[in-house]
């Protein structure tokens, strides 16, 4: 029994919980897998402090809490699934209460051949070879904590694999809903798995949300989600991925997602947090293959007490692979971010073209942004460029805007609603784009018919 | 009464040990009127344009401005504009991301719903705007990009006569509208001026400028020379001309004699 273990009982307990409430499904490499994953969380605990890739964010709220797994058959309202769902929009749309598959409130209409999306207990039967071959593979139980944690309490979760070829021209969406329950805070792990063979190429959206409150409501019971998710792109596979977090302000919210490119591959990932009291998000990307392409987009809209940590890593293991990254924070009240973009070149990955960008708008004086590049760079011939910029609203721009009438609050906000917008306007999936600009266009009390659409060039080229 | 009264105006930058900028302008405009202000740099012409529309980087320490008879030192920069005072900018900024459609449209509303007239919507604005793209002899293209990106020097500097001329104010404060043009630019933009000056004779103009060139196409009525924070010398178009000719150190030592 480590001293972390014993110092933070929850450990204990939540790797019982894990223990408990997952399922091997009679397979015993997954057995294998989850103990192993257990008795490393067990045995490394929570990151503290000290902790190189944990400094800025303070795990205590989760540490300290103890969580009771989120039930499995917790009632979660259709209307409320209609709010978030993409219905008609979506290809096909999963939706999972608590981490478990909710067959009832999903819905797939006819799939094209060489598609399967299912549930990952009923692909660990039907799929069980592909599977094993990848799960757990790509995201690491000894690098992060929160992983192994989820790894140990393997049970449910979604399941994507495209044959070669295969061509989805709707999104996916996979949608994660958590019940909190009064008084009791509850913890789930959403795990997802998406396997795209040579060629395929689809869109990807995760969605994940409370279900009784949301992003701008009031605080509701805490609730932990620690959600992983794994992508496998074969050669010349076209992944558009969207991570939507729009969870309480009570929740805790912890994710992974491992991306592992092969020859290329290209894949675009657009990752927005509007909700949680506390999130931490580590995005990490391998280009596994030469000419891979990847594309990192990233919001970050808070306010209030609410902390966002976004950690990203882009590892150039190739040569002639370009990767390119935009992250945006709007931060008010006392809010606080974080965002470490790591670039890592490898001594054979030459060619390598990687443009970073990090840029902050605070909206108070107590809202603070922390904002690293790290470039880790063992290849000669390579073009890496980084900036980042944290600032409040331009004067010269309120100016200007207020000498032609606009009020000043107005200018503000427009200004904030076209900061943030730089990155919306990027996205292609109709419905997750809405979402967005109608959170925006409430917080800043735009009118909803003057919505600013695409203006031509920008600071950023999009992608 | 005058459109535009300013009554021994000074003015400082509002920092800790800011300079004082101003220091006792005074100066009248009638409506329809057209006064030129000259002066070297540094002598506070371009400071009068801004601390007139509002900028809260200077800090007003004595005098007034009365614009149609109301203190316009009570009022926030957008109070002004909404009363009929329009600043076009030396260096207008570039705003990334606010389509200019966009935002004349929404400060065109902000002045009618000021005035208590009825605002515009999508295709009345449109309107509007054709109307003064066709009177300007400007193009579409530009309405849907962002605020003066990626333009040129000429570019932006129409863009500010266009903008006068949607809003249209009852004072258009023309901050050395002419520096960074070219010849040609210029006399685009001068006939732009000229246009809007011809199709309301109750607009009156300021029109800051460095070098008289500019007022060999946009005639004024008067002419008033800056020096040091004040206007010392004021005079008709011939007065531009002579400062032309002789630069501004006749005007000092003149006026140095007067003391």
């Amino acid at each position: 029994m480590s001293q972390i273990a014993e110092r933070y009982s929850n450990v204990n307990d939540l790797a019982r919980t894990a223990r408990d409430g997952a399922n091997g499904h009679g397979r015993p490499w997954l057995d294998d897998l989850r103990q192993r994953a257990l008795a490393r969380f067990t045995d490394v605990g929570f990151p503290n402090a000290r902790d190189e890739e944990w400094r800025f964010t303070n795990l205590a709220p989760i540490a300290k809490t103890t969580f009771k797994p989120g039930l499995a058959d917790a009632a979660v309202s259709p209307e409320r699934v209609a709010r978030f769902g993409f219905r008609a929009e979506a290809a096909v749309e999963l939706v999972f209460v608590n981490g478990h598959y909710a067959a009832a409130l999903s819905h797939l209409n006819e799939l094209p051949r060489g598609l399967k999306v299912l549930s990952l207990a009923a692909a660990v039967e039907t799929d069980a070879n592909r599977v094993q071959a990848h799960l757990g593979r790509y995201a690491s139980i000894q690098q992060n904590p929160f992983v192994a944690l989820n790894t140990g309490s393997l049970g449910d979760g979604a399941y994507v694999h495209m044959a070669r070829g295969t061509v989805l021209e709707r999104p996916i969406h996979l949608l994660f809903v958590s019940t909190a329950q009064a008084g009791v805070p509850t913890v789930t792990h959403p795990r997802v798995l998406i396997v795209a063979e040579d060629g395929a190429r689809a869109t990807i959206v995760e969605s994940y949300v409370g279900a009784g409150d949301d992003a701008g409501g009031g605080a509701g019971a805490a609730y932990f989600t620690n959600a992983v998710t794994e992508v496998v792109a074969g050669p010349d596979a076209v992944i558009d991925h969207y991570r939507l977090q729009q969870e309480g302000l009570g929740a805790y919210h912890v994710s992974t997602l491992h991306v592992n490119l092969d020859r290329s591959a290209d894949f675009i990932s657009h990752a927005a947090t509007l909700g949680g009291a506390l999130t931490r998000n580590d995005l990490n990307v391998w280009l596994n293959g030469e000419y891979a392409h990847a594309t990192l987009n990233g919001l970050v809209i808070i306010g209030g007490t609410q902390h966002v940590d976004n950690h990203t890593l882009l590892r150039h293991e190739k040569a002639n692979c370009p990767s390119h990254e935009l992250y945006k924070h709007v931060l008010d009240g006392r809010a606080s971010g974080v965002f470490k973009g790591k670039i890592f070149v490898q001594k054979d990955a030459q060619k390598t073209d990687s443009k970073q960008g990090s840029k902050s708008l605070l909206l108070s004086d107590d809202a603070t942004m922390n904002s690293q590049p790290a470039l880790e760079i063992y290849a000669d011939d390579v073009k890496c460029t980084h900036g980042s910029t944290i600032g409040p609203v331009d004067d010269d721009m309120v100016f200007y805007l207020r000498t032609r009438g606009v009020g000043l609050d107005a200018a503000r906000h427009l200004l904030t609603y076209a900061f943030a917008a730089d990155v919306t306007r990027r996205i292609r999936v109709e419905p997750v784009r809405r979402r967005l600009e109608d959170f925006m266009a409430a917080q800043h009390g735009l009118p909803q018919d003057l919505r600013i659409t695409d203006v031509g060039a920008h600071d950023e080229k999009a992608r | 009464m005058a459109l535009l009264e300013i009554k021994n105006l000074h003015a400082r930058v509002a920092a800790p040990g800011g300079k004082d900028i101003l220091k006792g302008v005074n100066l009248s405009l009638n409506k329809g009127e057209v006064h030129a202000i000259m002066g070297k740099n540094g002598s506070g012409k371009s400071t009068l344009c801004q601390v007139i529309a509002g900028r809260d980087a200077y800090e007003v320490t004595a005098g007034q401005i009365l614009f149609e008879g109301k203190d316009v030192l009570d009022m926030s920069a957008e109070e002004r504009a909404r009363e009929g005072v329009f600043l076009a900018f030396q260096y207008p900024v570039e705003i990334p991301g606010v389509s200019t459609s966009y935002f004349l449209r929404a400060a065109v509303n902000a002045i009618k719903k000021h005035r208590g007239e009825k605002e515009l919507d999508a295709a009345q604005f449109l309107r509007l705007v054709k109307e003064k793209q066709s009177m300007l002899g400007i193009e579409q293209s530009f309405m849907n990009r962002a605020v003066n990106e990626g333009f040129s020097g000429g570019e932006k500097k129409r863009n500010e006569v266009f903008q006068m001329a949607v809003v249209n104010p009852r004072l258009g404060l023309l901050d050395e509208t002419d520096s960074g043009l070219d010849i040609d630019a210029l006399k685009t933009v001068a006939a732009g001026i000229n246009t809007l000056h011809s199709q309301d004779a109750e607009r009156a103009m300021l029109v800051v400028t460095h070098y008289q060139r500019l007022l060999n196409y946009v005639v004024p009525d008067f002419v008033h020379v800056m020096i040091d924070g004040r206007i010392v010398k004021s005079g008709g178009k011939e007065l531009a001309l002579e400062l032309e000719d002789r630069g501004y150190d006749w005007v000092e030592d003149e006026v140095g004699q007067g003391v």
